[in-house]
């Protein structure tokens, strides 16, 4: 690099190699101790941390999963009344939704992304931990409120008037919608901050064509969060005010639209569907390559796919109110472009496919899943393709076919990719290996206990059963089916159990990792396992889109970077050639005040208006701090 | 971390805000009906098991809003309007009658009151009359009540039941509530 | 646990792929096929992965032969063609479907369904007002007879769906919808609400009752009339319950000083084959366990639990049920 006259400091290629991982490990480790963690601002605790707390609400939502089925299981069961019910299942796809699908993703994106183009640290440190902070208090809020019975009981689309002042009695959907304020902010921080890092943080030499596919998908994805998620805040809001403040935003007598609120949270809660299945089919795209032993067929099909679903995402929100009485001209339109999507996706499909066929497959657990994710999603997309359609959606929508259908799509579609990546990149999480003899049963139960779970649920759905009904007659045929969907839930239950057992035991005494344990190609495998604080003691070159494929033992670095404070290479858009050395934020206790702040004044103004004014001051404060000088040599311009 | 602890204080309360009791057992029904009431049938003392409950129905946000639908469907709009009044006497304006503690709108709803309000003891259960009961006090309040019902999806007329309508009142608008009212107390 | 089996029509009575409308007919032809092509569709690419894994089986390094890569790229796309084609014909077909579905013009029998929580309000509208009633949560339609629903939703937003009849239409406050049904076939069809509605939105059916002309007209004939006098002492003294407690705030029966519309007009009550939406056959015992404590039976919906003595309450049972 380009070495300016001017600067001072220690560089890296004034020291000794031996000393350099001392010097930097100074400069980037997070000091331990309570105070330590709360103040880090290291992608890979923040990102593991928001792994594991994902994980935690996907337990939680499964016991939910777990009650309805219970209660399923018969007619006219009285293990839950109306009233639980209605919460558990609102709970349950809103914590399904909000607090574990988007949220995983985007940690996972969190630890991977800055190791996967080869920079130090995520852009936006500090918005990161904040991010974090929102997250899991908007999580804690939802939790709590279930506890003590004030959970929301609208349905994770909170329709109004149901959720509305006056048929929402009470603060449940309050609730609910400020959650979502939470979990928004914390993914458009997160989103901005993978957007700057995919942008300007990529190693020297990563020209466009040599990002990753995962890293596409998420840029991809961090364009949708910051797209969609404007319209469910701008709904959720005017929710509360017309709650709180007496507003009329979705009051037809004043001038208001009972299916504005619809059309605001479709538009937001289509592209949600891909916020979730983007980052997994990134993350299949990028698996497949070492188990497949070849590169991933057709790179530019699949990137070129990802960004058309981006874009046709926010063309296709009506088919989830084909049944509302909208003109039916309108109905055939986004029918056309919710079929549409199947292209995109199909090709996908096809280019993994042509990858196996054209390669040697290792069937090891997280190609198992990458099978085992083909095989449902598939079904979940054809059946998309079913409810795309008009007359067809007027036999099914809102019925158990429709619940078979985005479980099919999302556990089928994200859920498996996810536990696969859990496999695959569990070594450089942890530095020790998953248990293979655990991972495939635990495949094998959850494959076949999801099957038996959602399949019927298809039949279900067109012999008549409805959605959201805490229990049904017996003179209906449904209780054989409810019985068997019930029973098969054990079974993915178990499987579920079981990865949870292996990740722990895994974590604890699993087989220690080498580098790169899958022989895989990408950048993340070029440091140790697990990554040092400062991620790369030098910071990788990349010549190929295979960069430890094509360059296997000796790939190039760069240097030039200081020692002595945090520094990262920031490169140029295309063509990934440097452009300048920047610092990166020391740790900081403020985003977690800040964060603090901001949720009391998040819940207050649930309660009163006149918190957006209070509560702003401490936020005020928090942030002044924040972004206070503090004299450190990452200060210095 | 803080919204827990935030949460947490306003849980204590919202617990017992929050639950919906659907289901009334005959003989706590039977004990809610047996208010003590002063000789000139204003004011005194709701049963003890009024308490042992918690109040259920002045701050429950269900029975709340139980008590407005009941407001609309028992026809107490046609004299009371929206709580402005009509032909019967109105709840904004804080000048009531018989006062306005739970046990005398319970009183007035259950046996009627001299001058055209007629008693709903035999068309509405014990239940129902203390919801509606909650809901009428709600209406005439000068602060606001978390727990209180929001705006109707209909015509706005006054501020919400939460919006502390009795309010209204004291702000000087184009027109008072009851421009014959005399001096604010 | 409490309801016992209605005398459906034979088989499944609330079904999409049971069908005896004309339109659920249509659609089920629709979800049939695109079903079927679907499953071919899968099969294939099921057939395709496999293989994929199969040839690979052998560890043998892949010969590097020319043009691989570009015969892959061929197949992918030929897939990637059959799929824009497939798509294509789906929405191709999607609109025609819908537009071959039949909708009913002015002159048609015409019914107005208001969606309430939990339960159907049903006016039957005809060409001058005496002919014009209300009831509830029952809908009889001559076969063979386009009839139109006007959909109104009153409080929160319902569906109405009788999927052996036709498919599923909301009923949205503020927004009026419509919807054509048509019975090929005379029978009882079974439907209920689909959009989440709230605490009882599980419990909020309606039967739809496919009758010839004659038998329909017949049954209009008798819901316009006012309710019958109590035949008996038993049924007198269960009219004078009925009034003088609660119930006559929230019912109307007709030809009684009841006139409260809050709750289902009870007018002919002991016609309708169920009480509650659909959740019990018609009895006197039904209607009497209903009455003594509906917050056990469906808890959550509007109607209290009302004090009454055992004698009162066998009387209003017996009284409602005498409302043929």
């Amino acid at each position: 690099m380009n070495r300016p006259a001017t600067t001072t400091g220690m560089r890296d290629i004034d020291i000794a190699r031996t000393k350099l991982t001392g010097a930097l490990a100074e400069t980037w480790t997070t000091p331990s101790g309570f105070w330590g963690a709360l103040a880090t601002v290291d992608h890979k605790i923040i990102g593991r941390r928001y792994i594991f707390t994902a994980f935690v609400f996907l337990a939680l939502g499964g016991v939910l999963a777990a009650l309805m089925r219970i209660q399923l299981a018969q007619p006219e069961a009285r293990l839950l009344g109306p009233d639980r019910y209605n919460q558990i299942f609102t709970m349950h796809g809103a914590n399904m939704m909000f607090l574990f699908a988007v949220p995983v993703m985007e940690a996972v994106a969190v630890y991977l992304v800055p190791l996967m183009v080869g920079t130090r640290n995520i852009a936006f440190p500090r918005l990161n931990a904040f991010s974090y902070w929102i997250y899991l208090a908007g999580g804690m809020l939802l939790w709590t409120a279930f506890a003590l019975d004030m959970g929301p009981d609208v349905g994770w689309f909170a329709y109004v008037p149901l959720s509305g002042p006056q048929y929402g009695a009470g603060k449940r959907a309050d609730i609910w919608a400020q959650m979502i304020t939470f979990t928004e902010l914390s993914a458009l921080a997160v989103a901005v901050e993978l957007v700057v890092t995919i942008f300007k943080q990529r190693a020297p030499g990563m020209t466009l064509d040599r990002i990753p596919v995962f890293v596409w998908a998420m840029l991809v994805t961090s364009f949708l969060v910051i797209m969609a998620m404007p319209a469910i805040m701008i709904a959720s809001t005017s929710l509360i005010l017309d709650r709180l403040v007496g507003t009329h935003f979705y009051n037809p007598a004043e001038g208001g639209d009972v299916l504005l609120w619809q059309h605001l949270f479709w538009f937001f809660g289509h592209p949600e569907v891909y916020i979730i299945f983007l980052p997994a089919a990134g993350m299949v795209s990028t698996m497949i390559e070492p188990f497949a032993r070849r590169p991933a067929f057709g790179y530019l099909g699949l990137v070129m796919a990802l960004i058309a679903t981006g874009i046709l995402s926010f063309g296709l929100w009506v088919h989830h109110m084909f049944v509302a009485g909208l003109p039916r001209l309108g109905d055939s339109f986004f029918t056309a472009s919710s079929m549409a999507i199947a292209i995109p996706a199909g090709i996908q499909i096809f280019c993994w496919i042509a990858t196996l066929w054209d390669g040697r497959p290792v069937f090891k657990t997280p190609l198992l899943f990458i099978i085992g994710f083909i095989v449902t999603f598939v079904i979940g997309g054809l059946t998309g393709v079913m409810v795309a359609s008009v007359p067809f959606d007027t036999q099914v929508h809102d019925t158990y076919f429709v619940v078979a259908h985005f479980h099919y799509v999302l556990i089928g579609g994200a859920v498996f990719p996810l536990l696969g990546t859990i496999h695959y990149w569990f070594p450089k999480l942890t530095g020790r290996m998953m248990s293979e003899t655990l991972g495939r049963w635990s495949f094998w139960l959850i494959f076949i206990g999801f099957n038996a779970t959602f399949f019927p649920m298809h039949i279900l759905g067109l012999e008549g059963m409805p959605r959201r009904i805490y229990t049904y007659q017996p003179d209906l045929p449904w209780h054989g089916l409810n019985l068997f969907i019930s029973l098969s839930a054990v079974i993915l239950i178990a499987g579920f159990l079981l990865f949870f057992v292996n990740v722990i035991r895994s974590a604890r005494s699993g087989e220690v990792a080498p580098d790169n344990p899958w022989d895989a190609p990408t950048l993340e495998w070029a440091t140790t396992s697990p990554p040092p604080s400062y991620n790369f003691a030098m910071i990788p070159v990349v010549g190929s889109l295979h960069p430890l494929w094509s360059e296997r033992d000796t790939l190039p670095v760069a240097d030039g970077l200081r020692t002595d404070r945090r520094e990262l290479i920031v490169t140029t858009l295309a063509t990934a050639e440097p452009q300048a050395r920047d610092a990166s934020p020391q740790n900081s206790i403020w985003p977690l005040w800040a964060a603090i702040a901001t949720t009391i004044m998040l819940i207050w103004s649930i309660f009163s208006p006149w918190a957006v004014v209070w509560g702003s001051i401490p936020v005020a404060v928090a942030l002044i701090g924040w972004f206070w000088p503090k004299g450190t040599p990452e200060d210095e311009s | 971390m803080a919204g827990v602890l935030l949460a947490l204080a306003t849980a204590l309360a919202g617990c017992q805000r929050e639950e919906r009791q659907l289901r009334l057992d005959p003989p706590i029904a039977d004990a809610l009906d047996k208010i003590a009431l002063m000789p000139n049938r204003i004011s005194g003392a709701p049963p003890d098991v009024y308490f042992v409950l918690g109040k259920p129905y002045e701050v429950n946000a269900y029975n709340l809003s139980q008590g407005k639908r009941l407001y609309a469907w028992f026809g107490c709009k046609s004299c009371h309007g929206d709580g402005q009044g009509g032909s019967g006497p109105g709840f904004l304006d804080g000048w009531w009658y018989y006062g306005p503690e739970m046990v005398s709108i319970f009183a007035s709803i259950r046996d009627g009151r001299p001058h055209g309000m007629p008693a709903f003891g035999d068309r509405m259960t014990t239940d129902q009359i203390w919801q509606l009961a909650g809901y009428v006090q709600t209406i005439g309040s000068y602060e606001g009540k978390t727990a209180a019902p929001s705006r109707n999806d209909e015509k706005q007329t006054r501020p919400a039941e939460n919006r502390a309508p009795a309010k209204l009142l004291f702000d000087e608008g184009p027109s008072p509530v009851h421009p014959d009212q005399g001096p604010t107390p | 646990m409490l309801a016992t089996p209605l005398a459906g029509c034979g088989g499944n009575w609330q079904s999409a792929l049971d069908v005896y409308g004309t339109s659920a007919i249509s659609l089920k032809h629709l979800i049939i096929l695109i079903v079927a092509v679907c499953s071919a569709v899968w099969m294939l690419v099921m057939a395709a992965l496999i293989a994929a894994l199969w040839r690979g089986r052998d560890a043998r390094p892949a010969p590097a032969e020319p043009g691989r890569e570009r015969r892959l790229t061929i197949a992918v796309i030929g897939a990637v063609v059959a799929t824009v084609l497939i798509i294509s014909t789906f929405t191709i077909m999607s609109f025609i479907a819908t537009r071959a579905l039949t909708v009913a013009g002015q002159d048609d029998l015409t019914i107005r369904v208001r969606g309430l929580q939990w339960w159907w309000g049903l006016e039957y509208v005809g060409p001058d007002p005496s002919s014009r009633f209300e009831t509830a949560n029952e809908i009889h339609i001559p076969v063979g007879r386009n009839v139109r629903l006007k959909l109104e939703g009153v409080d929160v937003i319902h569906s109405v769906w009788v999927p052996s009849l036709a498919g599923k239409q909301d009923l949205v406050p503020g927004r009026p919808n419509e919807l054509t049904i048509r019975a090929e076939h005379a029978g009882v069809y079974r439907g209920q609400c689909a959009e989440f509605c709230g605490m009882q939105h599980a419990h909020m059916a309606l039967l739809v009752i496919a009758e010839t002309q004659d038998d329909f007209d017949q049954w209009a004939a008798a819901q316009r009339q006012a309710a019958a006098r109590p035949p008996d002492e038993e049924t007198a003294a269960g009219l004078q319950t009925f009034l003088a407690k609660p119930c006559a705030a929230c019912h109307t029966i007709r030809g009684t000083a009841a006139a409260g519309t809050s709750g289902p007009d009870l007018t002919h009550v002991g016609s309708r084959r169920t009480i509650a939406a659909g959740l019990f056959e018609t009895t006197r015992g039904s209607l009497a366990a209903w009455i003594a404590d509906p917050q056990t039976i469906k808890p959550g919906n509007n109607m209290p639990m009302v004090p009454l003595t055992p004698d009162e309450l066998r009387a209003v049972s017996a009284y409602l049920a005498s409302l043929k």
